[in-house]
């Protein structure tokens, strides 16, 4: 079984529903369809909820961070929603705080 | 309970890491952690096997786990045959990867000196690595 986010466009905008788990397994296929979003639809904003996510490690903040380039290219900016205190941790311990924007919600 | 020792071994895919980190959790329990030391430790420990899946590149296939406990201390070792590390220093430096294209972070060692208490790296190039990691767990000192 293949677990992925769900994508959802809405306007401008990319939603990525982030699974339970962030971990190197499940960013894989993430990574592959949110890149695949980001070239064709031309997103200007790419969301990440964490609404539904128990558990991340560093996969998380690769696929994060990597999103976040992209989309900077074309003048567009990442926004974290729903992200719990253990999230937060993390995001700020690789020093992502400054490069996304962290949201209750949107 | 005083002391109690877990041995695992399981195959280097991708779909193991979580396996690998909810069998650690499990053990972990019985020390009565707190919620915060349990994610500590299952990050760090989700860290080291994908380092040792990605990286480790097995020869023999496999990832080795020995987690241990006595009193408060947890100690967990995380064992692979593979490629092993030239520059154990380099590759702990925070941001640094030897794999940009699959866009890992290098934050993995980061993750795990920021949440467990001893961090240890044995590796040699065409051997193995193994990263041994410690940390006092809190609960199980106030009931003693």
């Amino acid at each position: 079984m293949e677990e992925t986010g769900i994508f959802e466009i809405r306007e401008n905008c990319l939603l990525v529903h982030m699974p339970e788990e962030v971990d190197h397994h499940t960013t894989k296929s993430i990574r592959r369809l949110a890149d695949h979003y980001l070239l064709d639809n031309r997103v200007q904003q790419i969301v990440f909820d964490f609404a539904d996510t128990m558990f991340m490690d560093s996969s998380g903040i690769g696929l994060l961070s990597g999103r976040n380039a992209k989309i900077t290219c074309f003048g567009g900016r990442t926004i974290v929603i729903n992200a719990n205190t253990r999230i937060r941790k993390l995001l700020q311990i690789a020093g992502l705080q400054d490069q996304v924007c962290i949201m209750d919600e949107i | 309970m005083m002391k109690n020792e877990m041995k695992l071994s399981m195959d280097a895919i991708s779909e193991n890491e979580a396996l690998g980190r909810i069998c650690i959790a499990t053990f972990l329990t019985r020390l009565h952690p707190t919620l915060e030391e349990l994610e500590d430790v299952k990050t760090a420990v989700s860290e080291a096997i994908t380092n040792a899946i990605i990286h480790g590149t097995p020869a023999d296939g496999k990832v080795y786990i020995t987690c241990r406990c006595e009193k408060d201390i947890f100690h967990v070792e995380i064992e692979d045959h593979g490629v092993g590390i030239a520059d154990i220093q380099k590759a702990m430096e925070p941001l640094y990867t030897t794999k940009p294209e699959q866009e890992r972070s290098g934050m993995g060692f980061a993750f795990m000196e920021a949440f467990m208490d001893e961090l240890k790296v044995w590796s040699q190039p065409g051997k193995g690595t193994t990263i041994i990691m410690e940390k006092a767990i809190g609960f199980a000192r106030l009931e003693d």
